[in-house]
């Protein structure tokens, strides 16, 4: 899907937990996450910390959007 | 008795006897009956079927005019009522295979008819068209004209009666790239320790599946001014209103959906969920958010980090949904985020 | 290592006065298969029990486990060890197996993932548990129960039932019995010792709600990959805690018969040297992927193996950690071969797998899992065939106003079983 949308010429940032498999299927800008059932969080720390770690990723998504790759890039 | 099937036959100029090269320019036209290779078909077709008509075209009229020929071909085709299309063979003449292949195609997409081609298996139409045609695999050069006939015209009866057929190989036909199912004589378990040892003995053996090969997209310039985008949320998560109101699969997903945002800063665990059925969902349906930030690029939209957070997000179920369907879908989302000036996606995954 | 498999053929069950075997008959008690199945525990509300026969126009649906009726008979432990029995080595002495039938367990959906098994009809030419002689039980639990717990209290419930019915086979002669025997591979004969060394790579899938595995009763994402005797799976030591999706998730009774192992048992000695069995997990983090996917190469290597049967569970992220594990397993100069099934897409015009490797050039398909099946309605439906446009492989509009179903081979249980227990393949066309 990510890279359908950038073939259409919209920059896509891929935040997945399964690294590799982004990787093989051909995403650009890939940001890694935490676990397959909770990608963007974590259940095993406290409400405000998982909100932290999920604004850290978030702000890596937005920092691979202004970065300059030369091709797949795991940031 | 059974009646007799009508069969129209395409064929180029040298093959139609309209002349060599200098003849390639020749646009489509018809002929009722047979006419050179088309009198060995019949012979093959006996009693079954009758080749009604010939419609012929110059190859480089063809190649140069692929629209204006279909179209007109087609309409040569539709008059003779016919039930089979057979097209060549090509054997290794690449203009014609390309038109052999085009032609069964379009032919088989509009009509709704049985269409069967033949080609050598490195004419550039077997790579286009292999896909989309039945090609039968033949000999390089017209040495292999009466076994290839043969097989285009035991193929396509079956085809035309609706049998079932065999395999590629035992039909004759280059695979179409669809995977099916069959029962093999052995188990898996056995299957995989004769493999193993065969491969260990340095003997031949075929895998069952051949790794994909995907393909890749160019990479696109970094945006500088953040502050000044629309961005877009996807996500593959499954995370939908309560109670999936587009009924989203919960594996192989023939659907996404598209849910208004607008105003909303937080996804309530009352008032969404996963429809994800290839994850523990108990996370995803405490908090969302664990899916789908929405909280925190809300936060850094009104800190101006972004201009905009699109008023819609979609969803869908990336559970064994198929590569084509992913494709689908997102050719569809991209139409709207074009249009409303998206520049930037974040796509979360499961 | 020795086990003896004393196969009991049983050829009708009835419901009886008293739990026994006549006769190649299994005659059940119902009620106290009720009360042994229920264990005195409060939560489930209630139990009900019906057979179902091969060829009756019966569906049960949605179904969470199928269970091998077996019971220890002499040798260390029990069955099902970490659940019904002590945590003992078990895998040696002698098991009696209640062979034709099995023990079902339905219940209300927890998930999005159970499955179904017709008796009859096309639904029943995709696995072989249509071929059983069925002892369903429809299980309910309080409402205050969390999911986890519901999962919990049907897959025991399942094991004391197969435990209870088990025992009614301890002092009947088998028909039948297979001696499984394990040799450490240090004391391979002088005759074989020119055959490949062949290790089984058993994946087994761990991510959560219905989605684990347990050995010896530990959930198996906790575990390390780890060494395994052959003759251990046949006494119940791995138990299934999935069912996502129906086709190609390993069921309790798939373990008990894991056709890999029984296949490289028979072979050992004849054509290769079985070398011995590595579990390992399939988790939720990266991390966790990678440390497993390590660890097990490492352990391939420890045993010296020439080749090795890779079985994967489940499909989508399980594909990054099966095609790890080959790769790796390949670049050690060591053989593999794979066995996975497909998602292709209901045309079958789409890549099948979510991920690969070169590497895997050697790959056992066990079918394309989104293959669309019409199921004609049935007379008798045992659960609720409602459920089934929830399960994964159904859509909306599965069920007909008749009871017909069209959904996607997933639905149904094991049809596409990566132990490869069914002869289903898939091949381009």
């Amino acid at each position: 899907m990510a890279k359908e949308i950038e073939r259409a010429g919209i920059l896509t940032v891929h935040i997945c937990t399964i690294v590799p498999i982004s990787k093989t299927v051909g995403a650009n800008r890939i940001i890694p996450a935490s676990a397959i059932p909770y990608p963007l969080g974590d259940p095993s720390k406290s409400r405000e910390e998982e909100r932290a770690l999920r604004r850290k990723m978030v702000e890596k998504a937005f920092n691979a959007i202004k970065t300059k790759i030369d091709g797949q890039k795991v940031f | 008795m059974e009646r007799k099937y009508r069969v129209v036959h395409y064929l180029n100029q040298f093959f139609g006897r309209i002349g060599g090269e200098d003849k390639a320019g020749t646009g489509p036209l018809g002929r009722e009956g047979a006419v050179g290779p088309g009198l060995l078909f019949q012979e093959f077709f006996g009693h079954d079927a009758e080749v009604v008509g010939t419609v012929i075209c110059g190859d480089n009229y063809f190649n140069e005019h692929p629209q204006e020929a279909k179209d007109k071909l087609l309409e040569f085709i539709k008059g003779y009522g016919p039930d089979i299309l057979l097209a060549g063979p090509a054997f290794n003449a690449g203009r014609y295979g390309i038109a052999c292949g085009a032609i069964c195609s379009h032919v088989s997409d509009q009509l709704g008819i049985t269409s069967v081609t033949g080609m050598f298996s490195e004419n550039a139409g077997v790579e286009l068209y292999r896909k989309s045609a039945y090609i039968i695999e033949t000999k390089a050069s017209l040495t292999g004209m009466k076994d290839a006939s043969g097989k285009m015209v035991t193929l396509a009866m079956k085809l035309a009666r609706g049998e079932r057929l065999i395999s590629p190989e035992e039909e004759g036909y280059i695979p179409k790239g669809v995977r099916m199912n069959y029962s093999a004589d052995k188990k898996g378990a056995a299957r995989a320790v004769d493999m193993l040892l065969k491969k260990l003995k340095g003997e031949p053996f075929t895998t069952e599946y051949c790794m994909p090969v995907f393909d890749r997209v160019e990479v696109l310039p970094p945006i500088d001014n953040l502050s000044e985008i629309t961005l877009a949320l996807i996500t593959s998560g499954g995370i939908v209103p309560r109670g999936n109101p587009d009924h989203i699969e919960a594996s192989s997903a023939k659907r996404y959906g598209k849910y208004d945002i607008q105003g909303v800063d937080q996804l309530r665990p009352d008032e969404y969920e996963t429809a994800h059925g290839g994850y523990d969902p108990t996370y995803a349906n405490e908090d969302p958010h664990r899916v789908l930030p929405l909280d925190v690029i809300r936060e850094m939209e009104q800190e101006g980090v972004i201009d905009r957070l699109y008023p819609y997000y979609y969803a869908t179920v990336g559970n064994g949904t198929s590569v084509a369907n992913a494709k689908e879908f997102a050719q569809k989302i991209v139409k709207d985020l074009i249009r409303d000036g998206v520049q930037a996606v974040i796509i979360s995954s499961t | 290592m020795t086990l003896e498999l004393g196969r009991i053929l049983i050829e009708e069950v009835k419901w009886g006065r008293k739990t026994l075997i006549k006769k190649r008959s299994l005659y059940i008690d119902r009620d106290e298969l009720i009360k042994k199945a229920q264990g005195g525990d409060t939560r489930i509300t209630s139990i009900t029990a019906e057979i179902a026969r091969p060829g009756e126009s019966t569906r049960i649906i949605p179904v969470k486990d199928v269970i091998e009726p077996r019971v220890k008979v002499e040798g260390r432990g029990g069955i099902f060890p970490g659940f019904i029995s002590g945590v003992e080595t078990v895998g040696s002495g002698r098991t009696h197996v209640l062979q034709g039938c099995s023990v079902v367990t339905v219940g209300q959906v927890v998930g999005f993932q159970e499955g179904m098994i017709d008796m009859n009809g096309p639904g029943a030419e995709y696995t072989s548990f249509s071929k059983l002689l069925n002892i369903a039980l429809i299980i309910d639990v309080a409402n205050n129960v969390s999911k986890h717990e519901h999962e919990e209290l049907l897959r025991l419930a399942g094991l004391r039932a197969a435990a209870y019915l088990g025992e009614a086979g301890r002092d009947v002669k088998p028909g039948r019995v297979d001696r499984f025997e394990f040799k450490r591979p240090s004391s391979i004969n002088e005759g074989s010792k020119d055959l490949p060394r062949i290790a089984y790579l058993y994946m087994l899938l761990s991510q959560g709600l219905l989605h684990d595995s347990y050995l010896y009763g530990q959930n198996v994402k906790n575990v390390l990959p780890t060494l395994l005797l052959p003759t251990e799976v046949m006494d119940g030591a791995v138990v299934s805690g999935n069912c996502v999706s129906a086709c190609d998730k390993n069921t309790t009774y798939h373990h008990q018969n894991n056709p890999i192992i029984e296949e490289l048992l028979m072979r050992d000695g004849v054509d290769l040297n079985f070398v011995g069995i590595i579990v390992s997990n399939t988790n939720i983090t990266l991390r966790d992927k990678q440390r497993s996917s390590d660890y097990a190469v490492k352990l391939v290597e420890l045993l010296g193996a020439d080749g090795v049967v890779i079985s994967k569970e489940g499909f989508g992220n399980p594909d990054a950690d099966v095609m790890m594990n080959c790769a790796k397993i390949e670049e050690k100069g060591i053989a593999t071969v794979m066995v996975t099934d497909e998602f292709a897409g209901i045309d079958g015009g789409s890549q099948s797998l979510a991920d690969s490797t070169p590497h895997a050039n050697a790959v056992i398909s066990v079918g394309n899992a989104n293959e669309l099946i019409s199921l004609p309605p049935m007379d008798k439906v045992i659960g609720d065939e409602r459920i089934i446009e929830k399960l994964a492989g159904g859509m909306s509009g599965s069920l007909s106003v008749e009871g017909g179903i069209t959904a996607e081979l997933q639905v149904i249980m094991g049809a596409t079983n990566e132990l490869g227990f069914e002869t289903l393949s898939s091949r381009e066309v």
